[in-house]
């Protein structure tokens, strides 16, 4: 099932906390600056793949940045 | 055929608002949890926040309730007033350290020990913070501050005050207990404790306390990583997490 993680960029701050917490560690600081002046946090379209939908990054994130969105089967669907 | 569904749900309690806190700081962690336990028990229309002074003097930019914001320490106070008048609010206090444990110790300790029916949610990230961190009753001994540069000392300051402890052994409280939210498992139990204490207000049982062990990145000198590591390593070993009051569970037994 993939899943797929949305970053509010002008939100972050880049403290790193939800790097840590990822369960496959797919999220990175990357090389942009917001406008605030803050490293904000990636996923590569490539790791996007690995991505379970567990939510742990949004959990963790202390300024509410982190918005997760999963596939689910509809109901009664085989596929 | 799949659709797609969105996994996180922010309570509509939370402002859509940029929160004027330091990266890594718990502070906006323990917000949340404050406004999904308010949605979840669905107290957002009769809910008061009584806000205090120190990093989280603007927490009603951040919360969308009725809101006063209290003199410093002084919040258990208004708090008590607030609900005397409108017993068919609900009332909390979100206070830190500073606030609570050092020029407000009287008003929490008499306003436990009257068993207030309001509910106090405490920060408690060892330090002051908004001013810049100075030494606060609950520093960790040893750790280097801008008014104990050599670090706290035994002899001189004492030991760091456990607030919950003390306040669990006061008459008046229903619910007391000391979560964290470095990690995880610690964010879904500092969920549970905070929605239970909100539930004991509705249940009128008595003054609830919840110490929410939090970080303070920029007065510990430390990036916001090396900060959550502390929780886990200095503070957790001094201020044990868990439960020590809970006037329900002990009338199970």
């Amino acid at each position: 099932m993939p899943s797929r993680v949305e970053f509010r960029e002008d939100r972050c701050k880049g403290c790193l906390l939800c790097t840590e917490v990822c369960p496959t560690g797919i999220i990175q600081q990357s090389s942009r600056f917001n406008q605030k002046g803050y490293k904000v946090v990636e996923i590569t379209p490539e790791a996007m793949k690995e991505c379970k939908g567990c939510a742990f990054c949004a959990m963790m994130c202390p300024d509410f940045c982190i918005n997760v969105f999963t596939t689910k089967q509809a109901k009664g669907g085989k596929k | 055929m799949t659709q797609e569904i969105r996994v996180t749900n922010y309570p509509e309690v939370l402002t859509d608002r940029p929160t004027h806190y330091c990266p890594g700081c718990h502070h906006g962690t323990a917000h949340r949890l404050v406004a999904e336990a308010i949605t979840d028990l669905g107290l957002v229309d009769k809910s008061i926040l009584i806000g205090s002074i120190g990093c989280s003097v603007f927490i009603y930019n951040y919360l969308s309730l009725d809101a006063i914001e209290s003199p410093h320490g002084r919040a258990p106070a208004v708090a008590t007033g607030v609900k005397r008048a409108r017993p068919d609010k609900i009332v909390f206090t979100y206070q830190g350290d500073g606030d609570l444990a050092s020029i407000g110790m009287a008003e929490i300790m008499h306003c436990a020990n009257r068993g207030e029916n309001i509910t106090t949610i405490f920060v408690n990230n060892t330090v002051y913070g908004m001013t810049g961190g100075q030494m606060a009753p609950t520093t960790l001994v040893g750790q280097k501050t801008t008014t104990c540069p050599g670090g706290r000392c035994r002899e001189n300051e004492g030991m760091p005050i456990r607030m919950t402890e003390i306040i669990a052994s006061l008459g008046g409280v229903a619910y007391a207990e000391r979560v964290a939210v470095n990690n995880v498992k610690n964010i879904m139990k500092a969920k549970k404790a905070v929605t239970k204490a909100f539930e004991y207000q509705t249940k009128e049982l008595g003054f609830s306390f919840v110490e929410i062990l939090a970080t303070c990145p920029t007065n510990w000198h430390m990036t916001p990583l090396q900060a959550n590591k502390r929780v886990e390593t200095e503070m957790i070993p001094y201020f044990p997490l868990g439960n020590f009051k809970d006037v329900l569970a002990k009338e199970e037994k």
